[in-house]
């Protein structure tokens, strides 16, 4: 089914998020959306879907203009969209969901339905138990979940909204299978991303995106540069690091073990400068978050000893490692960092160190404002946590940070955030590292940790198996470590 | 001892099971009504109230007409409005629901005090009793199940319906979708906020009903706040109850049972007569802990029909608003 966009505007409020936006999807292509956060990607997706309904503009569907005026509309049309966040209902079984908003008749037919999704399961390759709940479900088979339901309900149009936030890389490859045998069956399909390297590695076309504009259509593929261009305006410089000498022992770990009971795991000795990057590499939930976790005083060691700036704080409370100024970000920050809710200012003022009982709140602004400004972040000073974009929000935390700090722990400090948040929290972050601060990372990203690292510890199955010089190792190293190999070959 | 003795005997004995079973009518289908309410997702917090001004109402009705039947449509009618008030106050008015519900229990309750005065000692009209020819004289069975009258089979007949409903048609399940995560629904082309009105109607209606079932069977005519305190009982059973029906019913029967047992054991403890009706309650909480136990709901995820049963998370939109853009 061909696509075709004519001069979409929605604003919400004073922000224009889709601003005269005109696109053509060929029927049976891999349409890719490219754009930064924010640049009104995921409006315009939601308008074709028909959970918002813009404020003017025309679709056409195969030649004929369509109204859509409720997600109804969509479906009927034959689009069919699958959201960042998939909208399954968690507590309700596989086949619930997979039933639930279908046609039919009142009687639900549960087996009937089964026999349909494991006929579509068969198709794509995808396994099912219909009576597993679905909050038992990874992200990605959430997703498989959804498309497969939309194709059920006769899709001929899917519009993926970065559908590879959250999944495993296992997932994605599976995922892109998927979508290009659909494109082969004559589906058109749209993919939505921030992430250069899989609109080109998925895409026939593409088109970019930034605020609320589109900025060009390309057929791919094209260089990279000149897709990060359209995006930005400018190259990306990756500038080289500073040099900065390391100076005395900020964080040192002796003969620490993790969780007692654990033979096979080596007690870990380690011991961090100041100005020293550590970048801490694994599959997810091999063990970083504990290592992380006790590094800033959340948890206490089985074995050994924490000690900060050459003090020992084992099994001292959190807060007498925040008085040693060691701090902690973790990867969940609207759940562990930032308070939903609760406005840039209030946060600031949470986070400062003023102990008046009353909080004089001009000032409090006055300070925010500077903030924002500083930091630049999109957004007020009165804007809520949540309504802030990730990358927005990582500035948030960043700009929290006490100006003084021995130790940053962080979790993912880039996830989710496109490429000029992420170059901009990582100049933030190098900056501190110039004041001598000393920084433990853990990412998913091995371009991240070789470029920003001096050393990276590699975690598998809750020890560390590997302690490489970022400086003379390679992606290709520390993949097959993630994965428990270590150059003897065996595991 | 031998009282002791014979007060557990009497546990099991055929009067004192058949009146738990016709007793527990007017909460069951208050429980079923509430059930359906937060199930789309809108609590309906003044159940004590307006069952109490659908209990005057119903009675009221049935006297001036002298016919039973009125009563019920009559109290159903008030559960509606007052229920469609707090959806429309949350839907449209933006405001919330356990605010507004709380306000609307407070007024029923000193409305029906102030309308019902007039009434009070007024002779009482009863459902008239009719035992199901044949299934009557099946032996225990039929006295305890089968030898009450149409409101009490209607209120059990009212459980398994909502049962099937809800767990086994299309408009059931998109009703806990609506409650469960709003968003989702809506793109799945369901009137998400039209639903709610639909269905806090409904429960409204069940709610009234329990109202006029109390004053029209239960415990007949009126006096002043004659179901005082069964709302929030209601409330707490349909949490109890995991918001699931057959559960909620389980509940109502187990609180009816407690509260039968409880006041038949004061004789033999007479210096513990205040505590005893007291204690349904923390026998219920008792039984929450063990359904909550983290192990038990871990083991159950394999057993699917019985997980669903036992869990207990509320609909996770519930109390909230739903809104488009």
């Amino acid at each position: 089914m061909s696509l075709e966009l004519r001069d979409i505007h929605k604003h919400f409020g004073p922000v224009r998020a889709n601003d005269g936006i005109s696109i053509t999807v060929e029927s049976g292509t891999l349409h890719g959306l490219l754009g930064e956060n924010g640049a009104g990607k995921s409006t315009l997706m939601k308008v074709l879907s028909g959970f918002h309904s813009a404020d003017s503009g025309e679709i056409v569907l195969d030649g004929k203009q369509v109204k859509l005026a409720s997600p109804d509309d969509a479906i009927a049309a034959g689009i069919g969209m699958l959201h960042q966040d998939p909208l399954v209902f968690l507590p309700f079984s596989v086949i619930d969901n997979f039933v639930l908003g279908s046609p039919g008749a009142q009687r639900l037919d549960r087996r009937g339905a089964a026999a349909e999704l494991s006929k579509l399961c068969e198709r794509y390759g995808f396994t099912f138990d219909p009576h597993t709940p679905a909050r038992l479900l990874t992200v990605g088979e959430r997703q498989q979940l959804e498309i497969i339901r939309l194709l059920w309900l006769g899709a001929r149009v899917l519009i993926l909204d970065e559908p590879t936030t959250g999944i495993s890389a296992d997932q994605r490859a599976k995922l892109f299978v998927t979508l290009k045998a659909l494109a082969d069956e004559g589906m058109s399909v749209i993919f939505v991303s921030h992430k250069l390297e899989e609109v080109e590695a998925l895409c026939q076309r593409v088109t970019v995106m930034t605020r609320g504009k589109v900025v060009g259509e390309v057929e791919l593929p094209v260089p990279p540069e000149q897709l990060v261009e359209m995006m930005f305006g400018q190259m990306v410089e990756i500038q080289d690091r500073t040099e900065v000498a390391l100076g005395r022992s900020h964080l040192a770990l002796d003969s620490m073990r993790m969780a007692s009971g654990l033979l096979s795991e080596d007690p870990i000795s380690l011991d961090v400068k100041s100005g020293e990057v550590i970048g801490v590499a694994g599959m997810e939930g091999s063990g970083q978050d504990t290592f992380l976790r006790i590094c800033c005083g959340m948890r206490t060691p089985a074995e050994g000893t924490v000690a900060i700036a050459g003090e020992d704080l084992t099994g001292q409370h959190y807060h007498e490692f925040l008085n040693a100024d060691v701090k902690y970000l973790p990867a969940g920050r609207l759940e562990e960092g930032l308070i939903e809710g609760l406005t840039i200012t209030e946060h600031f003022v949470l986070a400062g160190e003023d102990s008046n009982f009353f909080i004089d709140w001009g000032a409090a602004r006055t300070r925010a404002e500077e903030q924002v400004d500083h930091y630049t972040i999109k957004g007020t000073e009165a804007s809520t946590a949540e309504s802030l974009s990730g990358g927005n929000q990582q500035r948030v935390l960043l700009a929290m940070l006490p100006p003084e700090l021995t130790v940053l722990l962080m979790e993912h400090p880039t996830r989710g955030l496109d490429i000029e948040s992420a170059d901009w929290v990582w100049e933030q972050l190098l900056g501190r590292r110039e004041g001598g601060t000393s920084i433990v990372f853990a990412s998913a990203d091995l371009d991240e940790l070789l470029r920003y690292s001096d050393r990276i510890l590699v975690f598998f199955s809750g020890r560390i198996i590997g302690e490489l010089d970022a400086a003379d190792t390679n992606v290709d190293e520390i993949g097959l470590l993630i994965g428990g190999r270590t150059s003897g070959g065996g595991a | 001892m031998s009282g002791l003795f014979n007060a557990f005997v009497d546990m099991f004995d055929t009067a004192t099971i058949a009146s738990i079973v016709a007793g527990a009518s007017a909460l069951l289908f208050a429980t079923m009504g509430e059930t359906i309410s937060e199930k789309a997702g809108v609590i309906n917090l003044s159940v004590d109230g307006s069952m109490m001004l659908a209990a005057l109402a119903g009675f009221v009705v049935a006297f001036e007409t002298d016919t039973v039947w009125l009563g019920f449509p009559a109290a159903a009618a008030v559960g509606v409005a007052v229920a469609l008030l707090i959806a429309f106050a949350n839907i449209k008015l933006s405001l919330n629901q356990v605010a507004v519900g709380f306000v609307l229990f407070a007024l029923c309750t000193e409305l029906s005090r102030f309308l019902g005065n007039g009434y009070v000692g007024r002779p009482p009209v009863g459902v008239p009793a009719w035992g199901i020819p044949g299934l009557k004289s099946i032996p225990f069975l039929g006295p305890v199940m089968f030898d009450h009258n149409v409101v009490v089979y209607l209120a059990y007949l009212t459980v398994i319906a909502t049962y099937l409903f809800m767990y086994r048609t299309r408009r059931g399940l998109e009703l806990q979708g609506i409650g469960e995560r709003p968003e989702a629904a809506h793109s799945r082309g369901i009137a998400v906020n039209k639903m709610r009105y639909l269905y806090t109607a409904l429960g409204g209606a069940l709610i009234g009903i329990g109202g006029a079932a109390f004053s029209l069977d239960v415990k007949l005519g009126w006096a002043d706040r004659p179901t005082r305190n069964l709302g929030w009982i209601v409330l707490a059973i349909v949490i109890f109850g995991g918001w699931h029906p057959l559960r909620a019913a389980f509940g109502v029967l187990l609180f009816g049972a407690l509260q039968a047992y409880a006041i038949k054991l004061v004789p033999e403890f007479p210096s513990l007569s205040q505590v005893l009706p007291s204690i349904p309650f923390p026998a219920m909480i008792l039984v929450l802990v063990i359904v909550n136990w983290k192990a038990l709901l871990k083991w159950l995820d394999r057993y699917p029909f019985l997980r669903a049963i036992l869990r207990s998370d509320p609909p996770t939109a519930i109390g909230t608003r739903f809104e488009i853009n």
